[in-house]
């Protein structure tokens, strides 16, 4: 009798910078992550909450701009997977003294590290440390582009709660233009087989939106009976100054997701937030507290799913790409 | 050499590069297919000790011309050509000369065929003065590579908001004034700048960075497809067409000459062919990187790619390219600009915007425009050769048909040699070449300048 | 060898030869009877055992081993699943993912907690799952149930109930299957 046995080793998952490294197939890089997840989620409600799968592993926060929760998150992913965690902050660091990016990296690495956790406001800042670091990097959020472990989150949290994603229709909500959150979800949600819709201002969509799998509408109410997941984005106050929206009020008014807007989604819909909510003005008070808003779920997806990727990434020895099944 | 002294006008002399120290007893150019603007014909060309091109034609008898012992150059297969002029030129000196330097640029320049280039007044300190020009001229006459001229700021600092002292630098040869690295926003200011420079003694042409900041403020690619994509603020085409339109009508108003720089859009593009068919005084230049990338490039997110005007569509290079071939666009200019590795390696949008373009840009033209038949090549030298020269104010000297008793200002070039961009080979003393590892056809061989030789056999001569 | 150590070890996949069967389906069946009886008889009944599974080899095992201790004993014992992926000491040594999640049934204090695989081979998995089962617990007392042992331990590790020892040179391969067991060579 012979049996063939696959080999696991084909492509690479050397840096998550993008949902696009979760490929060639997406859908299916996707799914690998949110399966191992499971595990992780298992793990993190273990009265001790912690493996060795990472011991003797360095992971480094360097986070060029301040987001405590997507840090913490991070770290206690890191922490749980027993790797030994740095924080480098670079608000008051040698950073701010006109330190190159590059220097920077170099000197982190010198350390002795294995993977690098980057949160930038410049778009594309992860893709480049990526060209001159050796270790893993994940790209934590930068600028405009993409925040893919956010994404992925997500993606489990839709997955827990309403199952597979093919056909669900998602509206997501705001400001689209620049949200780093938005362009991995449209990526990863439309990877799955949902179907997005973007609803916002012309004003705070992208320029152009070509190439992009999805429908545009500028009347939310007209999107949320139909709808099963209400994924609303931060309204942040500056848009006002740099005349995008005339204020907050008026966005509230069209946008904002109201006690009577909430009423018009089905029974089963979602409401999802990347966090930090602005109460009363992308979402109402009391919506946010209603059972069916899981913002508290994706937080705490948000460790399980970052443990799984840093599992992947740094621990599993597993390459990309190649099917795990014999 | 340019003589930073020399008098306002001197249009009488036909050579201004000092050939005293040489010891050069002329050359003969044998074989080559000489291409100017008269014409395009295999000949010999025998360059005479005075830096003059002694005679031109078939089988050239050097010991009767008096050249028995002039070196021969076997340059079968080769193009002859006037030096090429560059109007488009950043040269960091003075103040940043990490990045380059007047003799460093005006090497890279040779390198690349040029003869003659006109630095951008964007140093620091600006060239809005009588004394920074004497400086940039002395400096480039020292390098002795090429005929370094100066373009003057339009405004004092390159501000926006006073006319700089024109007719003085206008004195010391300056002929084109330029904001370059923005335009100058203020319409009345741009007005009185244009019928002020009308009257000066001599003719000169105010070249034009069009960009309304108002629109592209914030912005730091081509707004479009892959702005949106890649999450990086955009600056529209609009930014650019508005003030290409502003000055078309401002030339109307005033009569006077507008030269528009690195034409990127379309939309540019049409507006400056509809003036031209109006009969206004207007002319552009388009660079290598507008008629060859696309913003597609950025993806990479290397700063490499980042260069103002921004790489457009596709649609906007095909429109570059038909610009360029029915004469809207008058010249191709390199925009050649120089930044050092420590401040390209930064994120994207803290990145300065340029990438070089000197030693690339004939080679360029020849793969991108001349082998898909956009351009015949005689017109890819037109527009590199004799129509800057015009624009610049020095055709006097430069972009001659190569005939008896002109100055051999002459590039030599093998339109068939390939070769492959290494940025490390390059003698920018930067290396933000967006052509890295690209195999290109068209190899400098010789150039020279007033008959000797700043460049032999790939080589620069000093 | 188990299923993930099979596939999982250089040169991580390939294609099994078997060349000789070793066991039945009807020798396994008879082996994991008996060893039901001497899991009853070592503990003196099953009011406290637990059994659990490796991931993956050892699940059918286990559910086996579960099913006979009913049969003898009319009394269902709790069935766990353990992973040990997170606790493999040759991690980036090469390729480790879990195949399921973990399922431990109650809290194993005071439990006796037999672990079952299908081959027992170097050890180095039954290591990493002792470490994995004290996150869960302090069991009374860990014994070890294994199709098949093979011998050439790295670990000082002993089973507690064996189906059959099995002589084998290191770089043969045992291939565990409903069908029975064959020994052969790893091609790849």
């Amino acid at each position: 009798m012979t049996r063939v046995v696959a080999n696991p080793r084909h492509g690479d998952l050397r840096n998550l910078l993008s949902v696009a490294d979760l490929g060639p197939d997406v859908a299916s890089g996707i799914n690998r992550v949110l399966t191992l997840t499971d595990s992780f989620v298992e793990v993190s409600e273990r009265a001790i909450p912690k493996v060795p799968a990472l011991k003797g592993r360095t992971v480094v926060s360097l986070f060029f701009e301040d987001s405590t929760r997507t840090r913490l998150s991070f770290e206690t992913a890191a922490k749980r997977l027993s790797a030994d965690t740095m924080n480098f902050s670079v608000g008051t660091s040698s950073v701010k003294k006109g330190e190159s990016l590059r220097d920077t990296i170099e000197t982190i690495e010198a350390m002795g590290v294995d993977a690098i956790v980057v949160r930038h406001a410049s778009a594309g800042v992860p893709l480049q440390i990526a060209q001159w670091a050796n270790s893993a990097v994940i790209n934590a959020g930068d600028g405009w582009h993409e925040h893919p472990t956010q994404a992925l989150l997500d993606c489990y949290t839709i997955r827990q709660n309403l199952g597979d994603l093919a056909g669900r229709q998602i509206a997501i909500v705001g400001d689209i233009r620049h949200s780093r959150v938005a362009r991995s979800n449209v990526a990863a949600f439309s990877a799955l087989g949902a179907e997005v819709t973007l609803v916002a201002p012309p004003t705070l969509l992208p320029p152009s939106l070509e190439g992009w799998p999805v429908k545009v509408s500028h009347d939310l109410d007209s999107v949320l009976a139909n709808t099963d997941v209400c994924y609303l984005l931060r309204m942040q106050r500056e848009r006002m100054t740099e005349a995008l929206i005339p204020s907050l009020r008026e966005y509230t008014a069209t946008y904002g997701l109201t006690e009577r807007r909430a009423d018009l989604l089905p029974g089963h819909a979602l409401v999802m937030h990347p966090g930090p909510m602005n109460r009363g003005v992308e979402i109402a008070a009391n919506v946010a507290d209603r059972p069916n808003a899981v913002v508290i779920d994706q937080v705490r997806n948000g460790v399980a799913v970052r443990m799984a990727v840093l599992f992947l990434l740094l621990g599993s020895g597993i390459e990309w790409g190649g099917e795990i099944d014999a | 050499m340019p003589d930073p002294d020399r008098e306002p006008n001197n249009r009488s002399r036909k050579v201004d590069v000092d050939n005293s120290t040489s010891t050069s007893s002329g050359w003969i150019l044998r074989g080559g297919r000489v291409v100017d603007r008269s014409g395009d014909r295999v000949a010999d060309v025998a360059i005479a000790a005075d830096g003059t091109v002694a005679a031109v034609g078939l089988d050239l008898d050097a010991a009767g011309l008096g050249l028995a012992d002039a070196p021969v150059l076997d340059v079968t297969g080769c193009i002859v050509a006037p030096g090429l002029v560059d109007i488009h030129t950043h040269l960091r000196e003075p103040g940043r000369e990490e990045a380059e330097t007047i003799e460093s640029g005006s090497r890279a320049a040779a390198l690349g065929g040029f003869t003659a280039i006109v630095a951008m007044p964007n140093t620091e300190p600006t060239i809005d003065s009588a004394a920074v020009v004497r400086q940039v001229q002395s400096a480039g006459m020292a390098a002795g590579l090429c005929d370094v001229r100066v373009s003057g700021a339009i405004t004092v600092g390159r501000e926006g908001k006073a006319l700089s002292p024109m007719a003085e630098m206008a004195d010391l040869g300056v002929r084109m004034f330029t904001d370059d690295g923005c335009g100058v926003q203020d319409d009345r200011l741009m007005r009185r700048a244009l019928e002020y420079s009308s009257g000066l003694s001599v003719p000169v042409t105010l070249a034009q960075h069009c960009e309304v900041e108002a629109l592209s403020e914030g912005g730091h690619m081509h707004e479009g497809e892959w702005s949106s994509r890649l999450g990086i603020p955009g600056i529209p085409a609009e930014a650019e067409e508005l003030m290409v339109f502003r000055d078309i009508a401002l030339a109307r108003l005033t009569g006077a000459r507008v030269h528009f720089q690195h034409l990127s859009t379309a939309g540019a593009v049409e507006l400056v062919r509809q003036a031209k068919a109006r009969g206004l005084p207007v002319t552009s230049e388009a660079t290598p990187h507008h008629f060859t990338l696309t913003h597609a490039e950025v993806a990479s997110y290397d700063p490499v790619f980042k260069v103002n005007p921004p790489l457009r569509t596709a649609d906007d290079v095909a429109a570059v390219k038909a610009g360029l071939a029915d004469g809207t666009i008058d010249a191709i200019a390199t925009d050649h600009a120089p930044h050092t590795a420590e401040v390209k390696e930064a994120p994207f949008d803290h990145a300065p915007c340029g990438m070089l373009g000197l030693e690339t840009a004939l080679a360029l033209g020849v793969t991108e425009l001349v082998e898909p038949g956009i351009l015949t090549m005689t017109q890819l030298l037109a527009a590199m050769s004799w129509q800057p020269a015009e624009i610049a104010g020095i055709a006097d000297i430069h972009g001659l048909p190569i005939e008896t008793g002109s100055p051999a200002h002459l590039v030599v070039f093998d339109p068939t040699e390939e070769w492959t961009v290494d940025p490390s080979e390059l003698a920018s003393l930067s290396a933000n070449t967006p052509y890295a590892g690209r195999t290109l056809r068209g190899k400098v061989r010789h150039t020279m300048l007033c008959g000797v030789p700043t460049v032999l056999d790939g080589k620069a001569q000093r | 060898m188990a299923e993930r150590e099979r596939r999982l070890t250089p040169p991580y996949g390939g294609v099994f030869v078997a060349r000789t069967r070793v066991m039945t389906a009807e020798d396994m069946q008879r082996a994991t009877k008996r060893m039901a009886h001497e899991i009853i008889e070592r503990n003196h009944g099953l009011d406290e055992v637990v059994l659990v599974g490796l991931q993956t080899g050892g699940i059918r095992l286990a559910a086996q081993l579960a099913e006979a201790l009913r049969l003898i004993e009319g009394y269902e014992v709790p069935v766990g699943c353990l992973d040990v992926a997170f606790y493999r000491d040759d991690i980036g040594l090469r390729p480790v993912l879990p195949e399921a999640v973990t399922d431990i049934p109650g809290d194993l204090d005071s439990r006796v907690v037999v672990l079952v695989d299908d081959v027992l081979f170097t050890g180095r998995t039954i290591r990493a799952a002792l470490d994995a089962l004290t996150d869960y617990g302090r069991a009374k007392a860990v014994q070890l149930a294994v199709m098949v042992d093979r011998g050439h331990r790295e670990l000082p590790i002993r089973p507690d109930f064996v189906g059959k020892n099995l002589p084998t040179r290191r770089d043969e391969a045992v291939d565990v299957t409903p069908d029975g067991v064959d020994l052969g060579e790893m091609i790849k």
